[in-house]
């Protein structure tokens, strides 16, 4: 468990959180900017000092009134958004420069392994970090970051400088961290697909204050937060690849609520996917509809209406047993079909995008 | 005719040469902590010490030798404080040469390491601190190799800024033969004495010295070339 209680204030902006943090898993801290996402993570540093502050990671105190732990002395991992690569030094001396630092007892994780894992083989020859691409120079400061074997992984909008196909190159990466790391990442973005593909835990900032702390679920399907009202709000569904239909290129992901058709991919039967669901891209029927192009329709019943707009509101389903979904529609479709919380309805899906 | 350089003129230049090599190493000490600090300080005091600092590069050598042999003398706080130790009065001697060209070459050491320090980026610093290097770790692997051009250009300005003083010199140091008859007044001597060829075999030399010197700064040191 993670407990952050953190006040700073600058002229012009104060950051005030108080938050709980599960000691596992992916944690997004999300917001605009401005809304302190990236003070609060250099807080947790100790890379700048809240004024008034507890800070617990595990059983370790690392801020406590006149306690402050430096940030040298704090074992974390920290990714910047410029990979800041050490430009006097060989991509290895890179590398090695947390990991020489680390006690060998302290060690979990060895060179070669992490090499392996974030694709460096190729790069860990090279003299200087210059000729390394962005998405490149990104993985050698990850792996330089889990080579010190934290306790707790920050990265602070590791994937915002690049173009997005080293964002393409860089995210199976960083799902793999997911997958088969232990430690508890908190990972800060402006980007809501890139939350809903790597988070669990999701975290709202807004000027300053924590608006909503909750598994990723949960806080995407309140009406009521700054996310509802993205132009790409939307649901995530948790599902296991079920079946392959080879004849039409399809994959079939069941999960409690019925099952979805996706593009066929990749996936051993029985693996878990997480698929997004945009608002925009649900809409409602109060029948069984028959004769649709639609193959992905699910029964739902509706949890909650908010008007986004004058023209439209979001609506909020519960599907199977604590799965969600968002649909946004217009405000004339609700009065046609009188849509009200409670109803048994039925929920077109579009498309479904298999981000995980 | 006679040898290009005299019994004495070799002694100034090697007493040269010493005098600009401890000095040299002295200012490297000295200067690079407050180079960083006027390079990372946010304080008030950063313009007014940045002044001071600078102050060489505007004075007249004589007014600087001038307060430093009133300071180093008997009524002068320095002098007080060299003879409670028993140390005795520093002026007229190699030892009070050294406080004088560590006073007036300081601009150029401070100020190409204060230049290299400023442009290494905070997050640098930040970087090596999560990566748990202490703040003194920090600056012997990450801001010592950063700043190494610096640090090469503090020492040849450094040196050679010392090789060349004169007015200082005279001021605190007169014109003793071995102890602080340096190239500069040794070349002066000459031409006083109507001696013009010595004068020209150790003018000559100190263009090449200094020719040389810059030639290496360039040379070793190409501008631009760091990202």
């Amino acid at each position: 468990m993670i407990h952050a209680r953190l006040d700073l204030s600058y002229p012009g902006f104060a950051l005030q959180a108080d938050l709980q943090l599960p000691a596992r898993g992916i944690t997004a801290l999300f917001g605009p900017s401005g809304s302190g996402k990236t003070t609060l993570l250099r807080c947790i540093a100790g890379l700048e000092r809240a004024t008034n502050g507890l800070l617990r990671v595990h059983d370790e105190v690392w801020q406590d009134g006149a306690i402050f732990l430096p940030t040298h002395l704090r074992p974390l991992g920290y990714v910047f958004q410029e990979a800041s690569l050490f430009p006097h030094l060989s991509v290895r001396r890179n590398l090695e420069y947390g990991l020489k630092r680390i006690p060998p007892e302290q060690r979990k994780v060895q060179l070669e392994q992490v090499v392996e894992w974030l694709g460096l083989n190729r790069l860990i020859e090279r003299d200087s970090p210059a000729g390394l691409s962005g998405g490149e120079r990104q993985r050698v400061a990850i792996a330089r970051a889990l080579l010190t074997s934290p306790r707790l992984l920050l990265m602070d909008e590791p994937l915002s400088a690049l173009d997005a196909a080293s964002k393409r190159e860089i995210l199976p990466y960083l799902e793999r961290l997911h997958s088969e790391l232990e430690i508890p990442v908190i990972y800060v973005s402006h980007a809501l697909d890139e939350v809903a593909r790597l988070a669990d835990h999701l975290v709202l900032l807004e000027q300053g204050r924590v608006i909503a702390s909750g598994a990723l679920n949960e806080v995407l399907g309140r009406l009521d937060l700054p996310t509802a009202h993205l132009d790409d709000a939307g649901a995530v569904i948790e599902a296991s690849v079920a079946a392959h239909d080879e004849e039409y290129h399809l994959t079939r992901l069941d999960f409690s609520g019925g099952s979805l058709w996706v593009s066929k991919v990749e996936r051993a039967i029985g693996s878990i996917a997480r698929a997004r669901v945009l608002a925009r891209d649900v809409s409602i029927a109060t029948v069984a509809p028959q004769g649709t192009s639609i193959s992905n329709i699910l029964a739902a019943r509706i949890g909650g209406i908010q008007d986004e707009g004058p023209d439209r509101v979001n609506l909020r389903m519960s599907v199977g047993s604590g799965q969600m979904l968002l649909s946004r529609i217009t405000r004339r479709s609700r009065d046609q079909l009188g849509l009200a919380v409670g109803m048994e309805i039925f929920a077109q899906v579009k498309s479904v995008a298999l981000i995980a | 005719m006679d040898p290009a350089f005299s019994t004495a003129d070799l002694s100034a230049i090697w007493l040269t040469f010493k005098l600009a090599a401890v000095v040299t190493i002295i200012l490297l000490l000295v200067g690079t902590p407050i180079a960083w600090w006027l390079a990372r300080t946010r304080s008030w005091w950063k313009g007014p010490v940045g002044a001071v600092v600078a102050l060489p590069i505007v004075l007249p050598p004589t007014v600087i030798g001038f307060y430093l042999l009133v300071a180093m003398g008997p009524g002068g706080p320095l002098g007080h404080i060299t003879q409670a130790l028993g140390i005795g009065l520093l002026p007229f001697t190699f030892a009070g040469l050294v406080i004088a060209s560590v006073f007036y070459s300081l601009p150029f050491v401070v100020q190409p390491l204060q230049n290299a320090f400023e442009s290494i980026p905070e997050r640098a610093l930040e970087t090596a601190a999560t990566l748990r290097a202490s703040a003194l770790d920090t600056f012997f692997s990450v801001v010592l190799p950063l700043a190494k051009p610096g640090f090469l250009t503090a020492s040849v300005l450094g040196f050679a800024h010392t090789v060349g003083e004169f007015g200082v010199v005279l001021m605190i140091g007169g014109n003793i033969p071995d102890k602080t008859r340096v190239v500069s007044v040794q070349i002066y001597d000459h031409v006083e004495a109507m001696e013009y060829a010595s004068a020209h075999w150790l003018s000559a030399g100190m263009v090449v010295f200094a020719f040389v010197a810059l030639l290496a700064l360039y040379t070793l040191n190409p501008t631009g070339k760091r990202k």
